[in-house]
């Protein structure tokens, strides 16, 4: 399997001007990842597993390290890309799942998922029949595909959410608790794309507040707990 | 113990707008200093900064209403060449006329008042040379339909309509040759919340169905997260840090941008 990520001495904290203060978040991180491989990052509350979802996303900036994703286009280190690069490996090959819709004012549901697909050159009507598939898949009830998700309640926001940020595979897939305020349906849907998903070749990161929900996806899993040496940070899932 | 990024190596194309090093002072107000920016096509850039900051001040340098007292500016278009400030008045003219589209805050600079709506929009397309009566009305029209204005009200003036309507005029007047790039100066302050709602969303679509690139400066920080791809934040004439928008909203580096995005309710 072709290697997707190499994380070398990945290193991450605050500095918060107004206390006066910096806050470490991780140190020194190092792992790789190859194409098709799910990787589950574990560690108490505030271990920093978001916040290493994000810096790799590079909505955070490191503080030292080295994060090579080997695109499409060639290999790039993400902590140092230019914005424009990170904007178009965002657009292609670098999707993240949050627990949170970033919905906008008078945009559909359905126009909201086909997004992805319009901007990477799909025509609309094929976008929008495409989305209307993965909103059913996720059960979103039809009358509120043209409807405005700013309205809807968290669970329903969820799955159009959702919807939207897997409707393109991805070469690399960043999960932030996807599966937080799902159903019984939804997480069964959610599973089963990303089954497809890895299975067609997307390298995933995850992060999950009950692992036992996608236990049968991972197969590696990083221990973030602050203090611990590297070697003793890695467990392969047999 | 910091990173610097690098210059682009995925995308290839030369950025659309370059400008380097521009300075501008108002006798002992030093209102722009040392700034320089890059927008990429299709790029939105938003600048952000409190009154004062030099922000709409450099919007304007960029829409070749004010002169800087150093500093070059260049668009990357077959008709212009070398430094844009260094154009004659007629040349500036002509170039605005036709490449560069503006909002302003204050619908009376760009707009005049008493004109019909399509007569505003239309003017626009004869200083660019369109003088074929048809032709006139019919992309005045559509460029007013694409605004979202209703098509009911063409012949009245701006004076007569209300806030969210003339800033949808001054838009359709802003794209009705398809400029290359397009400035918009707080386009949605002083509007009710439900009418700048709708102006962000027209801007959206504009966006995404268009591929403009965009220069938007606004104090509010609602309105450049929503549009913006890239975040320049501006104080006292100078930019203390520029970045990725979620970077820029979520990891702050700089103590003042800290302060501007922990103040935002």
């Amino acid at each position: 399997m072709t290697t997707v990520l190499e994380v070398q001495g990945l290193t991450k904290g605050f500095t918060m001007h107004h206390l006066g203060n910096h806050l470490a978040a991780f140190d020194q991180i190092s792992f790789d990842l190859k194409a098709g491989e799910f990787l589950l990052l574990k560690g108490q509350n505030g271990a920093g597993k978001s916040t290493l979802l994000r810096t790799l996303y590079r909505s955070y900036i490191a503080q030292a390290g080295q994060v090579i994703f080997h695109s499409n286009h060639g290999a790039i280190d993400l902590l140092r890309a230019a914005d424009v690069d990170i904007t178009l490996l965002r657009r292609e090959e670098i999707g993240f799942v949050t627990q949170f819709l970033v919905a906008r004012p008078r945009v559909s549901a359905e126009a909201l998922v086909a997004e992805p697909l319009r901007l990477a050159g799909h025509s609309a009507e094929a976008a929008l029949q495409e989305a209307r598939k993965w909103l059913a898949e996720f059960g979103v009830k039809g009358d509120l595909w043209r409807a405005y998700p700013t309205t809807f309640s968290g669970g329903e926001q969820q799955k159009v959410n959702l919807a939207r940020a897997l409707i393109l595979p991805q070469k690399l897939l960043l999960l932030d608790e996807p599966t937080a305020s799902l159903d019984v349906k939804a997480r069964a849907a959610l599973v089963a794309r990303l089954k497809e998903l890895k299975a067609a070749g997307t390298a995933m990161i995850g992060v999950f507040h009950h692992p036992d929900d996608v236990a049968q996806l991972i197969d590696r899993v990083i221990d973030l707990t602050p203090g611990l040496e590297n070697e003793e940070r890695e467990d392969v899932v047999v | 113990m910091t990173i610097t990024i690098d210059a682009p190596t995925l995308v290839k194309a030369a950025p659309l707008l370059r400008a380097q090093n521009v300075s501008k002072t108002y006798g002992a107000v030093q209102a722009v200093r040392d700034v320089s920016a890059e927008v990429f096509p299709g790029e939105v850039l938003g600048i952000v900064g409190e009154s004062g900051s030099g922000k709409s001040t450099f919007l304007r340098m960029l829409n070749l209403e004010e002169t800087p007292d150093s500093g070059s500016y260049t668009l990357d278009l077959p008709e212009v060449e070398g430094n844009l400030f260094d154009l004659d008045r007629f040349a500036r003219r002509m170039l605005c006329a036709t490449r560069i589209g503006i909002v302003y805050q204050n619908p009376h600079l760009g707009l005049l008042m008493k004109h019909s709506s399509s007569g505003n929009v239309a003017e626009r397309l004869l200083v660019a040379g369109e003088r074929r009566f048809a032709v006139l009305r019919e992309k005045a029209s559509d460029a007013l339909e694409v605004s979202e204005f209703p098509l009911d009200r063409l012949d009245a003036p701006p004076a007569e309509l209300s806030g969210g309507m003339q800033q949808r005029v001054q838009l359709a007047k802003a794209i009705a040759l398809e400029p290359a790039l397009l400035l918009l100066d707080e386009p949605t302050t002083g509007l009710d919340v439900s009418v700048q709602a709708l102006v962000l969303d027209t801007l959206k679509q504009l966006q995404q169905d268009r591929k403009i690139t965009m220069v938007i400066v606004s104090h509010d920080l609602g309105v450049i997260r929503t549009l913006a791809d890239r975040v320049m934040v501006m104080r006292r004439g100078e930019v203390v840090e520029a970045g990725l928008a979620d970077q820029i909203f979520q990891d702050p580096q700089h103590a003042y941008t800290q302060q501007l995005v922990h103040a935002k309710l």
